[in-house]
């Protein structure tokens, strides 16, 4: 920026001076800053090119190496230590989740209504970089895809089931059961009422919510204000000067690690669940040779895809994954229960309505395994995908108003979700209480679309769109976060050399065939969640910055 | 043989390396009395050179016009946006040669290293892409 101007005191309220360099699209308030992006990298072009951050990069690597090892060597050890951690946090400290949660709902809808709304990223004169469907699909694609996948018929199942099963007290006065509020014993139709919008709640407006203030954040002080893109940026209104120190380092070491794990444990189980399927459709054996084939083939669409970049990699895959998506549910509407599926839709949604408030009350909750077991998890679990998924939104989101962004970050996937529960679980439930088959029920998570599948015509085609959805889900969760990775661990640098994304690429699965053979997946995955509570403070840190940041932009 | 418009790719990043090839290019402009035109690749994030796109663009013209003082056959500068430049670059330099009309490409390219049997230089893969003469200075 501004060499000559050596203004050691860079608060954002000292902006309002004569910004003497030209500004970038129309008026935004760039944050001046001695740290110069890159300045604490290492660069070389000899032998081998590259530039990373010196800290970030090394530390992450290697505790990367180190936690893998030591999760496999003292895998009986480590594994009920993991979990058990995991269950503590969910469970003791699921009201401090569930408020939390609220409060990045509520301040996401606060900005589409405010005036805030009208801040436009990257500037006021800024395009947007993306197509509203490139775009939307990029989002949905890194955001929950792959869940989608898995939860789609499951869930709802689940909730249905419990709530049917009623509330259910042990000895010692605690409820035993898995009921969302107070279920709806015997209760057919509302039973189905509470467990689609018990459903909808965890994939609706609260994960987006979380995805959507990372993104903004991130966003908004690197397009508006010129500060790199990688984690730490969102800190500055409350760090300063120190976010390019340690504090930093640690946010952003912290980001890595629980992206490349969160990834690679999914990968690792993912693998798993695809052979599941894969055998269940065309017999194909699911030993460990089948599974790390899986994760190689995986990874190499991924590579192929990281190497070929942003557009011609990321995007178009995303943009494919979409039309797959589409036309899975397209099919099951067309050919399942069409008529219940339409008038679904528009009870889940009111379902979900009535039931928000109670479902994320935070407080008071009598449906503790729910609440702390269902609810806690989930929202700990997006918070620990949020730095990568918000940092891939942030980073194709330029040239879009904060009002458009949220209403694409939070209220469309809402909807869509609301549509997908609704066709695939609603269809699922639908036959249990319709049609009295239980395959479904009966099935084992990974397999209850495909069950779901067989009962609807052309079995064979829409069960083999199905698997390649889940594996080209995996493949754009994979390309992003490697894209993700790559950019913090060079401090916040996008025009790093390509082996680099090879190398997090190929990391990432190398991590995921390890744990699988030395075991140690659901270990590492409990701690990938578990880091779901230090982001969450990391998160209500950045709503304070992206109000800070938003009201010193000119509207 | 003559030369009327020379083409510069530049990396403002690492503006300190590329003495050779800038000193190279503006011989041959003083020589053939051609015009120098320097392009320049950003990404819509901040990066090392600037923070926004319209920065990076103004940077490259002061560049340029530091760069081509005293040149008779005159200077400019274009900058290209891409959404991720350390792959599209290539592509975006190579349809920079027509789009400006260069006749000749001089870049410096950097130490062959040993991942360049897989993944050429830029200089290098310009050269074995592009149509018109290209200049890579080591």
């Amino acid at each position: 920026m501004n060499q000559d101007n050596n203004n050691p005191d860079s608060e954002l309220e000292d902006q309002t001076e004569v910004e003497p360099i030209p500004e970038p699209e129309g008026d935004t308030q760039i944050i001046e800053t001695e740290y110069e992006i890159g300045q604490d990298n290492v660069a070389s072009s000899w032998k081998l090119e590259f530039d990373i951050h010196q800290v970030v990069f090394t530390v992450s690597a290697l505790g990367i190496v180190a936690f893998t090892f030591l999760t496999m060597a003292y895998q009986s050890a480590l594994e009920p230590m993991f979990l058990a951690l995991r269950d503590w946090l969910t469970g003791n400290l699921d009201w401090f989740f569930l408020l939390s949660g609220n409060i990045f709902v509520l301040l996401c809808l606060f900005l589409i209504v405010s005036p805030l709304g009208k801040v436009r990223l990257g500037g006021p004169d800024a395009a947007p970089s993306y197509s509203y469907i490139g775009w939307f699909s990029m989002l949905f694609a890194a955001g929950m895809g792959i869940g989608l996948m898995f939860y789609g018929v499951s869930e709802p199942m689940s909730h249905f089931g419990t709530s049917m099963g009623g509330i259910s007290v042990g000895e010692d006065g605690v409820r035993t059961d898995w009921a969302p509020l107070g279920g709806a014993e015997g209760d057919v139709a509302e039973s189905m009422r509470l467990g689609m919008a018990a459903t909808i709640f965890h994939w609706g407006l609260h994960p987006w919510a979380i995805y959507a203030v990372v993104a903004l954040a991130l966003a908004l002080f690197s397009y508006n204000k010129g500060l790199p893109l990688t984690l730490r940026s969102c800190f500055y209104p409350i760090f300063g000067e120190r976010v390019w120190g340690w504090p930093g380092n640690v946010i952003d070491i912290l980001a890595i690690f629980s992206t490349i794990f969160g990834l690679a444990t999914s990968l690792g189980i993912g693998a798993q669940q695809s052979a599941a399927g894969l055998n269940f459709l065309f017999g194909l054996p699911t030993s460990n040779t089948a599974l790390i084939t899986l994760i190689i083939v995986i990874t190499i669409i991924a590579l192929v895809s990281v190497v070929a970049g942003l557009d011609a990699g990321v995007k178009r895959l995303s943009e494919i994954n979409m039309a797959l998506a589409a036309i899975l549910l397209v099919f099951v509407v067309a050919f399942g229960p069409t008529m219940e599926i339409a008038k679904g839709f528009f009870s889940n949604l009111l379902a979900y309505g009535e039931y928000l408030p109670a479902l994320s009350m935070p407080f008071g909750r009598e449906d503790a395994n729910f609440a702390s077991g269902w609810t806690a998890f989930y929202w700990a679990w997006w918070i620990s995908w949020s730095p990568f998924v918000g940092m891939f939104i942030a980073r194709v989101s330029r040239g879009r108003t904060v009002r458009e962004f949220l209403i694409a970050v939070l209220i469309v996937p809402t909807i869509l979700s609301v549509l997908w529960m609704t066709a695939l679980g609603g269809t699922a439930i639908g036959q249990v209480v319709n049609d009295g088959f239980t395959g479904v029920q009966d099935a084992a998570l990974e397999l209850k679309m495909f069950e779901m599948l067989t009962q609807l015509p052309l079995t064979g085609l829409t069960s083999l769109v199905g698997i390649v959805l889940v594996v080209v889900f995996f493949v754009t969760s994979s390309d992003s976060g490697s894209l993700v990775i790559d950019t913090i661990a060079a401090g916040g640098k996008v025009n790093a050399p390509t082996p680099q994304r090879v190398f997090w690429a190929s990391f990432e699965g190398l991590v995921a065939i390890a744990l699988l053979l030395g075991g140690g997946l659901a270990a590492l995955q409990a701690m990938a969640v578990s880091t779901g509570l230090p982001f969450t403070i990391v998160l209500l840190g950045a709503c304070y910055a992206i109000v800070r940041g938003l009201m010193s932009e000119p509207r | 043989m003559t030369y009327s418009h020379i083409m510069v790719p530049v990396d403002l990043e690492h503006a300190d390396r590329l003495g050779k090839a800038i000193e190279t290019a503006k011989s041959l402009a003083t020589q053939f009395g051609a015009k120098l035109t320097f392009v320049a690749v950003t990404s819509e994030l901040p990066g090392g050179a600037a923070h926004t796109p319209a920065e990076f663009d103004k940077k490259l013209a002061a560049f340029a016009q530091s760069q081509g003082e005293g040149l008779s056959g005159g200077v400019a500068s274009k900058s290209y946006v891409a959404h991720d430049p350390a792959v599209q670059i290539d592509g975006i330099l190579h349809d920079a040669i027509e789009e400006i009309g260069a006749d000749l490409v001089v870049m410096a390219s950097h130490v062959p290293n040993v991942l360049n049997a897989v993944w050429p230089s830029h200089g290098g893969k310009m050269a074995s892409h592009a149509d018109v003469s290209v200049f890579v200075v080591r």
